[in-house]
């Protein structure tokens, strides 16, 4: 048994762990000592809690199993999972921290002894309140979490779902909300608070389905956010310091990744998460466009290219990602630098399905980080590269962004490709990206075209060399 | 008249938003997927609050319907801790400087 007082203290001191971790973040050097101190924070929280109870009786024991079968499964998964996988998997995990919280809050919704929080029918009101908002936050962070995963998994389609009155049924929805966690207070019946969590549960679904595929980085970011909220407001219910600070950090995070993430498409968050962006209002504009020359050609053109090249940039794309082509592409520049040229990689912020996806990609690829740059950094160097390798992006390479007021995409950041020598383009075919905008970039005089599977393509490029 | 430890929590809150804030700036873009897996690992420190609830019940009945969703909670929770530190270190690992 330790007292409540040094109880609060070691919580504080996984809340300062917690912190460290990710401080460590600022730099790969220190990153694994970061996790580390996670960890450590981790096990702190664990060990005072066990401390502080003093129950070591049955109940003990299946707490200690429940722990290690959940571990296992999570150990697995972490040994398991491919790193292409990685979008579908945090969103996974998102979903599990908001089902958590829901538990949590109705574990002391029915047994509000056990936390200090008064008795059944009578919970204090200020509890009862930061346990409607834990509850309702971690709601809807699962139902949203778990429409993401299986639109990043593919299981549903990535297109925006969206139908009439959609903001209005929301905005009624959430007003209800509202109305009911007040009701709650008042009444304290068991049933306001189930309608309570079904609603968040069906707000999390709605507000998740109207949202397309690319903007997926946003989504995460903004769950990731969301399951800071619910446990904060977890931790105010258990007046648990630890919970509070960790649950302040992880929503900020989330915040500032789905800011970095809206800023990287130019578009404001409300209309990311109004939705519909990509929708068929803009796919029939492609339908009556003249027919533009292009070059394309074959992985021989392509390596005969880079051959007399001195420096080449690469710039991947969620393509790169889906064709699994990241290992290909390394021994491609392997090869090329084997010859003497000078390569770097280019990473928009929105590339990919996540935050940083592309870096891990590469990395997994044994890609050194310090020759991976972000767009600030390496922008004025595509004027003086001799080849540009386009490997699965499209929509943030398209000059347009920069030239055409009236396209969706206007004012967003984009790597200056057009701006290389000669631009290796590969695609598929010369269909539009998610923006539903044609790029400019495939007409362009100095763009070669390599219609191709990316993997596939990089490969040959390898063998022609 | 004493302060509120409500008033204590919400300015532990409050600041922690402010230290969140200035800590994820200083994170490296390229490391911005562990940044998304660890900080889901450490919000799942909602055990603490799930163990609670799991030793609440007594040794006659140690799945009563409150302790119950303690139990589920602590399994939830425990994939993610196990399952975010690990996929965490397991990127980290790969994040390599150019031999010289």
């Amino acid at each position: 048994m330790i007292s409540t007082n040094l109880l609060a203290l070691f919580y504080l001191v996984s809340g300062v762990l917690f912190i460290l971790a990710l401080r460590g973040l600022s730099s790969p050097e220190t990153s694994r000592q970061g996790n580390f101190f996670g960890i450590l924070g981790m096990l702190i929280a664990v060990l005072v809690t066990f401390l502080s109870i003093g129950n070591f009786s049955t109940s003990f024991i299946y707490v200690i199993l429940f722990l290690l079968i959940g571990g296992g499964v999570g150990a697995f998964i972490a040994f398991k999972i491919p790193m292409t996988a990685m979008p579908e998997l945090v969103a996974g995990f998102h979903s599990l921290v908001g089902l958590a919280a829901v538990f949590v809050a109705i574990s002391a919704f029915l047994n509000p002894e056990a936390f200090n929080l008064g008795v059944s029918g009578n919970i204090k009101l200020a509890s009862l309140i930061e346990m409607s908002i834990g509850a309702a936050v971690g709601a809807i962070t699962f139902s949203g979490s778990i429409i993401a995963f299986l639109k990043l998994r593919g299981i549903m389609s990535g297109a925006p779902i969206t139908f009439p009155a959609q903001h209005i049924l929301n905005l009624i929805i959430l007003i209800s909300i509202i109305v009911l966690t007040y009701f709650l207070c008042v009444t304290q019946l068991p049933n306001l608070f189930w309608s309570l969590i079904a609603i968040s549960f069906l707000v999390g679904i709605l507000l998740i389905i109207p949202i397309g595929g690319a903007d997926m980085p946003v989504v995460i970011s903004m769950l990731n956010s969301y399951s800071g909220w619910a446990a904060a407001g977890i931790g105010f219910t258990l007046e648990n310091t630890a919970l509070i600070i960790t649950g302040a950090l992880v929503g900020s995070s989330g915040a500032i990744l789905s800011y970095i993430m809206c800023k990287g498409m130019n578009r404001s968050f409300f209309s990311v998460i109004l939705g519909g962006f990509g929708g068929t209002d803009q796919t029939t504009k492609s339908g009556n466009k003249e027919q533009k020359p292009v070059k394309s050609g074959n992985s021989d053109d392509a390596a005969f290219l880079m051959k007399n090249a001195s420096s080449v940039i690469i710039v991947p794309g969620y393509g790169m990602a889906v064709a699994q082509a990241q290992h290909a592409l390394r021994e491609m520049v392997d090869t090329l630098k084997k010859n003497g040229i000078k390569v770097s990689y280019a990473i928009h912020p929105v590339a990919g399905r996540m935050p940083g996806h592309m870096n891990v990609l590469l990395a997994e690829a044994n890609v050194p980080y310090d020759e991976v740059f972000e767009l600030e950094e390496i922008n004025n160097d595509f004027a003086n590269c001799d080849v540009a390798y386009v490997i699965g992006a499209n929509d943030v390479t398209n000059p347009v962004a920069k030239t055409d007021p009236q396209s969706p995409i206007y004012g967003m950041p984009i790597l200056d490709v057009e701006k290389a020598k000669s631009v290796l383009f590969v695609k598929r075919s010369l269909s539009p990206g998610y923006a539903g905008v044609d790029n400019d970039l495939f007409y362009r005089e100095n763009t070669l075209m390599l219609f191709a599977d990316a993997k596939k393509m990089t490969e040959d490029i390898i063998k022609s060399f | 008249m004493e302060i509120d430890p409500f008033v204590f929590r919400l300015s532990i809150f409050i600041l922690s938003i402010f230290v969140g804030y200035y800590v994820v700036w200083s994170v490296t873009p390229s490391l911005h997927t562990p940044l998304m897996s660890v900080t889901n690992a450490i919000s799942s420190v909602i055990i603490v609050g799930a163990i609670i609830a799991a030793l609440a019940g007594n040794n006659e009945n140690i799945f009563n319907e409150a302790s119950i969703f303690g139990f589920l909670a602590i399994i939830l929770a425990a994939v993610n801790i196990f399952g975010g530190f690990l996929v965490t270190q397991r990127m980290l690992a790969m994040y390599k400087k150019k031999k010289k």
